[in-house]
């Protein structure tokens, strides 16, 4: 078991220290992810990075479960935890005091300056996230109209996003993606 | 639960403004965010939305957009600070750990058990087809969700702010500059813009 409790030890390094430094949130952080887990362990091929990928996507809750995977994948139940909590424990905390900061100098005008100054940035890494990802699974036209066909109903409608999800799934067991 | 018969103290200073009336407990916290996370298919933001400020009406849009811009520019996972953030807002420390665990704990068994399945069954080829689906629509949910946070700056013809968003999309996006440079670059001028802003607004 010597090796399982080490790659848990090097789970949490990883992670945590992703975590710390990974701004602008879980879909962000994909591309090094990507090059932690596969490049730098071998935790993972590169095939398997892409259906983790998916599995998360398909999975409700957070994008940031794509590290419960992963987690997983290298060291089972315990890994699964490991890497979870270490990927959220420390900016949990980091969030939790700075919030209370800004409550704190609520009656300063700064914070509202510096919060109304970030959506715009933020809204804007969002959106390049949407295109990459758009260019990673979109491989074909087909592809390219299902998201975009989910983009316009998710906007436009108050469906339930469950069914969009289903609808590409079947289209894609169906093998027309 | 009556919420406006008996005032039992004075709200805070500059509460009526800036705050909403609904104000969640502990429990309404953990299984609010529960839901929203269990619901969140492709991302939980969605459903945060949709629960936070359209359900709710626990945040104005105004508000959302704030608070989320704050906690994607903390470092992690923003949906998680987001959930640390909000349930710290109304319920302090218990709040925060009430709204984290809600938005954590399921989904999290979820995962492991389809991590499990994968490992079994990964290799089933309809399987990674129907994977590869579902990756489509999950991206066009993430589409659709930047549009809608769009909506309060283009009703405002905020055009400085639009030209910043897609001055970071496209040097993100298309040009795939490094994250960090571009973070750099863009919050400093973003800052000096919106306070320039606000001084004209006032003169």
């Amino acid at each position: 078991m010597s090796t399982n409790s080490d790659s848990i030890g090097e789970l949490v390094v990883t992670f945590g220290l992703m975590s710390l430094f990974a701004v602008g949130g879980a879909n962000s952080a994909i591309p090094e992810m990507h090059r932690a887990a596969v490049e730098v362990h071998h935790w993972m091929t590169d095939k398997q990075f892409a259906d983790v990928f998916a599995i998360s996507q398909l999975s409700p809750g957070p994008n940031v479960l794509i590290v419960t995977l992963i987690g997983y994948s290298v060291a089972g139940i315990g890994g699964a935890l490991a890497a979870t909590v270490a990927m959220c424990g420390p900016t949990a905390l980091l969030a939790y005091y700075v919030s209370r900061f800004l409550e704190r100098s609520r009656h300063a005008r700064w914070p509202a300056i510096v919060q109304a100054a970030l959506v715009p940035l933020s809204i804007g890494l969002m959106a390049a996230s949407g295109l990459i990802l758009a260019q990673t699974s979109d491989q074909s036209w087909i592809a390219a109209l299902i998201t975009i066909g989910a983009a316009v109903l998710a906007f436009a409608t108050r469906l339930n996003p469950f069914w969009m999800l289903l609808a590409g799934g079947i289209l894609g067991f169906a093998g027309v993606v | 639960m009556p919420p406006e018969s008996s005032p039992v103290a004075a709200p805070a200073p500059n509460a009526p403004a800036s705050s909403p009336p609904n104000q969640p407990g502990l429990l309404e916290l953990f299984l609010a965010f529960a839901k929203m996370s269990l619901a969140g298919f492709g991302g939980v933001l969605v459903w945060a939305r949709r629960g936070i400020v359209e359900k709710h009406r626990w945040m104005t849009a105004e508000e959302f957009n704030e608070t989320f811009a704050l906690c994607h520019f903390l470092p992690g996972p923003n949906i998680v600070n987001l959930s640390v953030v909000f349930g710290a807002r109304f319920r302090g420390i218990a709040g925060g750990f009430a709204a984290f665990a809600g938005l954590v704990g399921p989904p999290m068994l979820i995962a492991t058990v389809l991590a499990a399945l994968y490992a079994h069954y990964g290799d089933i080829p309809a399987l990674r087809r129907t994977l590869a689906g579902v990756a489509c629509a999950a991206v066009g949910l993430l589409i659709a969700v930047v549009f809608k946070m769009m909506m309060p700056l283009i009703k405002r013809r905020d055009v400085t702010g639009l030209v910043i968003l897609v001055a970071v999309f496209a040097a993100i996006g298309l040009v795939r500059w490094p994250l960090q440079i571009v973070l750099l670059v863009a919050i400093p001028v973003s800052l000096a813009i919106t306070i320039l802003a606000r001084r004209r607004a006032k003169a």
